[in-house]
């Protein structure tokens, strides 16, 4: 089977401003992204997950090619991307294949546009509809999302956090896109609407054979939709595998930790494996040592002078650990 | 164990161009000390409106149109606004979401607490500065007497909040009330910070108040849960019979739809329908009514929160 997008070694660092004022010394950088390489396949829910400042906003805007790479290659669909600079791709027709959904649609929507506006206006700008054909293709992608179409005249704020998650939504994959990047597409819901979006996605993934990439904080919730996570620390991949054994039986230390954290109904609490502290800078860090290193609960010397490379776990499954065998 | 804190039938309006929307209708629940005390509901709920008329810092469109809220043996409802002043910040305490936005953006972090301090702690202007230093070492930041010259924008977000705690119990208030404090917060900053906030509580014997849109938070950090809907209480009971065996249709609902570490989406029931209008004039006496599977003719009566176990009630007409 061909990867539907393939990422090899993608690196992205943003200089900090760091050099001196006569442009003497050293120029800094931000290690945003550093060394990551995955793949996605058709059909696929790809989760990522980690903490706010570990790179994956900035990976998301390197896959939808709103940032251009430093270093490595995408591939989509077996075309490399990673060579178009992003100002040219916003007009590329593989634009409308790989479409991207916000984290809260009442603040992504354009407040005065009005629904079917915002679900016309990628139609209009990449694939040039006009007119009926226009409207046919935003009826269809809002009923699609069970979006009735009485409320299509409706302004964002006159809908509800469920109807304008549906807008956003709608928006997406008007384009009849491959891939569709969800940037915590319920994190503004409350639970009662968000299982609704939530198996609205999972339909429409059967539906229209849609890959995604599934940005969340929660893990329970990406646990339910992800056939595969990746767990990033501070712009690395620090562990990989299918979604239910990850979760169920973490390889990673950091992983572990972020796991133990998530609150759980039953009231259960694993107190054991709170993680302390603040992520390290991600500026310049220590190319030899791991990024963990610091706060990790069970670190060892080697940890500081070796970076752990990612390594086979087994299982489909990839740790960047040296205490993992 | 005393009642640190007993509200009773605390209504709210406020006064809009569109009417009069009656957010909080006869709202009643008691906080033991050292008990943590969980209010949940979705949003529009009023949960914050609650903490905000204890507070006494409604906004100007809101009025409370009855009830009373006891502190100790102070009715907070009837205290005037400059007593409630010296009794903000010294006797309740209350944080908030977003840590940064509540802080004050031009002021060192240290002098914000030492503020606190010297008004609220009894601190004088020779020591309120080092007692600053202690307190932010006390809510765990390292290296306390460099952060204390720190602003807020020089902090992360939990940071932030360890120090909204640091001011919070500064003057050892006899309530915290803690409204949505790690919501935007990682899992793993969210965990240290409700430790931190249990640890307090347990050291100093306050009661904390913690509003949360996420059950399962509450289940894992408070000892009784309040679910509201609608500006009602609903239901109210320890928090492990409450999980185990909900009463009231709303809060079984809520449960069924909460994302747990297993089951499958397929599992998992959203609530249907939406909140009512509170604007209305003939706001049913059941506000879920319309969105439940359970209503019978009956529901259309006077309903109020009645026992139906130990420490357990319910406002419903036909109870699970």
């Amino acid at each position: 089977m061909t990867a539907l997008l393939e990422l090899e070694n993608v690196r992205k660092h943003f200089p900090t401003g760091g050099k001196s004022l006569f442009g003497g010394g050293v120029a800094s950088f931000v290690h945003a992204v550093d060394d990551v390489s995955l793949t996605v396949e058709p059909g696929e829910t790809l989760g990522l997950v980690g903490e706010s400042g570990c790179g994956k906003s900035t990976l998301v805007r390197l896959i939808t090619r709103l940032l251009d790479v430093t270093d490595g290659k995408i591939w989509f669909n077996r075309r490399e991307l990673s060579d178009v600079p992003a100002r040219i791709f916003a007009r590329d027709a593989d634009r409308a294949h790989i479409q991207m959904v916000f984290q809260d649609a009442g603040e992504s929507i354009n407040p005065r546009f009005t629904a079917a506006d915002a679900i016309a206006d990628p139609l209009r700008r990449l694939l040039g509809l006009r007119g009926e054909a226009l409207r046919a293709r935003v009826e269809e992608a809002a009923l699609q999302c069970g979006l009735p179409l009485e409320l299509l005249g409706r302004f964002p704020h006159q809908l509800s956090g469920g109807q304008r998650a549906r807008v956003g939504i709608a928006r997406a994959i008007g384009t009849r896109p491959r891939l569709l990047v969800l940037d915590e597409p319920t994190a503004a819901l409350d639970v009662s609407v968000q299982v609704t979006v939530l198996k609205l996605l999972q339909q429409l993934k059967t539906d229209l054979g849609l890959s995604y990439i599934f940005v969340s904080h929660d893990l329970n919730v990406v646990r339910l939709l992800c056939d595969r996570v990746v767990v990033m620390y501070l712009g690395k991949i620090v562990e990989s595998g299918p979604a239910q054994a990850v979760f169920e039986a973490p390889r990673h230390p950091y992983t572990r930790s972020l796991v133990a954290a998530v609150p759980r109904l039953d009231g259960v609490r694993q107190d054991a494996a709170r993680l302390v502290g603040d992520p390290r800078s991600p500026i310049d860090p220590d190319p030899h040592a791991c990024r963990f290193h610091g706060r990790c609960p069970v670190g060892v010397d080697r940890c500081g002078v070796e970076m752990p490379a990612l390594r086979s776990a087994g299982a489909g499954r990839e740790a960047a650990c040296h205490l993992v065998e | 164990m005393t009642d640190v804190l007993r509200v009773e039938d605390l209504s709210v309006a406020f006064h809009t161009r569109g009417g009069v929307v009656r957010a909080l209708d006869r709202v009643g629940f008691a906080v033991e000390a050292g008990q943590t005390m969980a209010l949940v509901g979705e949003s529009g709920s009023g949960k914050s409106v609650t903490a905000y008329a204890i507070m006494g810092l409604l906004e100007a469109a809101g009025r409370i149109t009855g009830g009373r809220a006891f502190l100790g043996d102070t009715d907070l409802v009837a205290t005037p606004a400059a007593a409630m002043a010296r009794i903000r910040g010294k006797r309740i305490a209350m944080i908030f979401q977003n840590p940064r936005a509540a802080l004050n953006p031009i002021r060192g972090v240290g002098k914000q607490i030492a503020d606190v301090l010297l008004r609220h702690g009894g601190a004088t202007r020779s020591n309120a500065w080092d007692r600053a230093i202690d307190a932010l070492r006390a809510v765990g930041i390292p290296d306390p007497s460099r952060r204390a010259k720190a602003y807020p924008f020089e902090l992360s977000g939990g940071m932030c909040q360890r120090v909204m705690i640091a001011i919070a119990v500064a003057a050892r208030p006899e309530l915290l009330i803690a409204d949505e404090p790690t919501t935007g917060l990682d899992v793993t900053t969210q965990a240290v910070v409700m430790d931190l906030i249990g640890e307090m509580a347990r050291d100093t014997g306050m009661a904390t108040i913690l509003i949360t849109h996420d059950l399962a938070l509450a289940a894992e950090r408070a000892g009784r849960i309040a679910v509201m809907h609608a500006g009602h209480m609903v239901e109210e009971a320890d928090t492990a019979s409450l999980l185990a065996g909900p009463r009231h249709p709303y809060t079984a609902r809520l449960i069924a739809a909460t994302p747990t570490a297993a089951g499958s989406l397929e599992s998992l029931q959203s609530v249907p329908g939406g909140l009512p209008d509170l604007r209305s004039a003939s706001i049913p006496h059941c506000r879920y009514a319309a969105r439940c599977e359970r209503s019978v003719p009956g529901c259309d009566a006077v309903l109020a929160m009645r026992p139906v176990a130990d420490r357990h009630a319910v406002a419903c007409w036909n109870p699970l």
